[in-house]
């Protein structure tokens, strides 16, 4: 029998529950400022009343990630720095997305320098690129209104969508110049420990 | 009578009287005084009895294939790194520029932290940056690069865009997250 053979009452709707999930998450992100530059100084103006981002329902900035479900990576992220983003993401809940806003945060921007991460997205996923130096408010708006139709077109109530092999092979780090004179990503013990406990609680759900 | 600070020629005169004539110069009114790396401590330990007492500052140039060889003096002919301790005088508000300089293959200067608590940071960050060993340095760590990192940047062979060291860090997919 066919959804429009049902006979409804006036007030009930039929929907698909992925599309309902979607339409709930995409009108409440909660961003996670990671704010590190200037255009931390432009995201902080797209929450303010003049460009109010609580029309698109992503007003609740908080500095917790343990309750965001949006992260904006607005700025420069040094190598030191790193670490401390890739472990602010694996605290945050699922689902999740990311906004990399910026020249610097997408590309490092004019910082091509030993202490500058050259781009996010070689380290951790990102949904959605903003250009701009920095870029101005409206462009952010436009970001995460991009990224509301990404989360209804995509969404789905598991987060089938995450685990998509293309999605993942595109996010793979450059592999550069081998040197004895390089930092030894296995002596970082929080970040292994995280990625333990990540991969643990994987497969037991699978 | 009203107290007369020594002069900072006075003072050079006496270091010259306690350990031999020393290379000086001065520019803008600003004397500069070059010691041998292996009695800087004593110098240093001597200008701050003589009323130097503030640390402004521990800094280091590396002279790395600079195009005039830095300053035509004896006491640091070929030296690649140069260090700059500023010093100044609570009491007479006189300022004091001391060149100490170290060369490949260890550059080694003595530290100056049983001097003073100040240069503590400034010796780490020197360590860092340039590869200048302090010793007796109390705690000579890294101060703002990251601990495994193994180079020192600001020395001018190292590249600019560094060795791979930004790019070893693990890879967070959405698998995995």
């Amino acid at each position: 029998m066919a959804v429009s053979d049902l006979q409804l009452p006036e007030n009930v709707v039929v929907s698909r529950l992925d599309a309902l999930a979607s339409w709930c998450r995409k009108n409440s992100l909660w961003p996670m400022p990671f704010a590190t530059a200037c255009c931390g100084i432009e995201l902080m103006a797209t929450g303010a009343s003049k460009h109010d981002l609580a029309r698109f329902g992503a007003e609740v900035f908080r500095f917790s990630p343990r309750q965001c479900d949006l992260m904006i990576v607005a700025g420069r992220v040094v190598m030191k720095m790193l670490p401390v983003l890739q472990r602010i993401w694996l605290q945050m809940h699922e689902p999740k997305w990311c906004i990399s806003m910026g020249a610097c945060a997408s590309t490092g921007g004019v910082f091509d320098t030993y202490a500058v991460v050259q781009g996010i997205d070689r380290f951790i996923p990102v949904d959605m690129y903003v250009p701009g130096c920095p870029p101005r408010p409206e462009q952010l708006i436009q970001a995460i209104i991009d990224l509301q139709d990404k989360i209804q077109r995509e969404g789905t109530i598991t987060g089938r969508e995450f685990d998509t092999a293309g999605r993942q092979a595109r996010k793979r780090a450059l592999v550069e110049i081998t040197s004895p004179l390089t930092v030894d990503a296995a002596r970082n013990p929080v970040l292994q420990r995280e990625l333990a406990a990540q991969a643990g609680s994987l497969a037991g759900r699978s | 009578m009203p107290f007369t600070p020594p002069s900072v020629d006075d003072v050079i005169a006496a270091v010259a009287g306690r350990f031999g004539p020393l290379e000086t110069s001065a520019f803008r009114g600003q004397t500069r005084l070059v010691v041998p790396a292996e009695r800087s401590f004593e110098v240093l330990e001597f200008l701050k009895q003589r009323g130097f007492d503030l640390l402004i500052d521990v800094s280091c140039v590396d002279y790395l294939e600079y195009r005039d060889p830095p300053m035509q003096m004896p006491a640091c002919a070929g030296s690649r790194y140069g260090l700059v301790y500023l010093l100044a005088s609570t009491t007479t508000n006189q300022r004091l520029t001391v060149r100490v300089f170290a060369d490949d293959p260890e550059p080694m200067v003595a530290s100056v932290v049983p001097l003073w608590e100040a240069a503590n940071w400034l010796e780490r960050e020197v360590w860092d940056l340039f590869g200048i060993r302090f010793t007796g340095h109390p705690d000579l760590r890294r101060l703002v690069m990251p601990e495994e990192f193994t180079a020192h940047p600001l020395r001018k062979d190292y590249p600019l865009q560094g060795r791979g060291e930004r790019h070893n860090f693990p890879v967070i997919t959405r698998h995995e997250s």
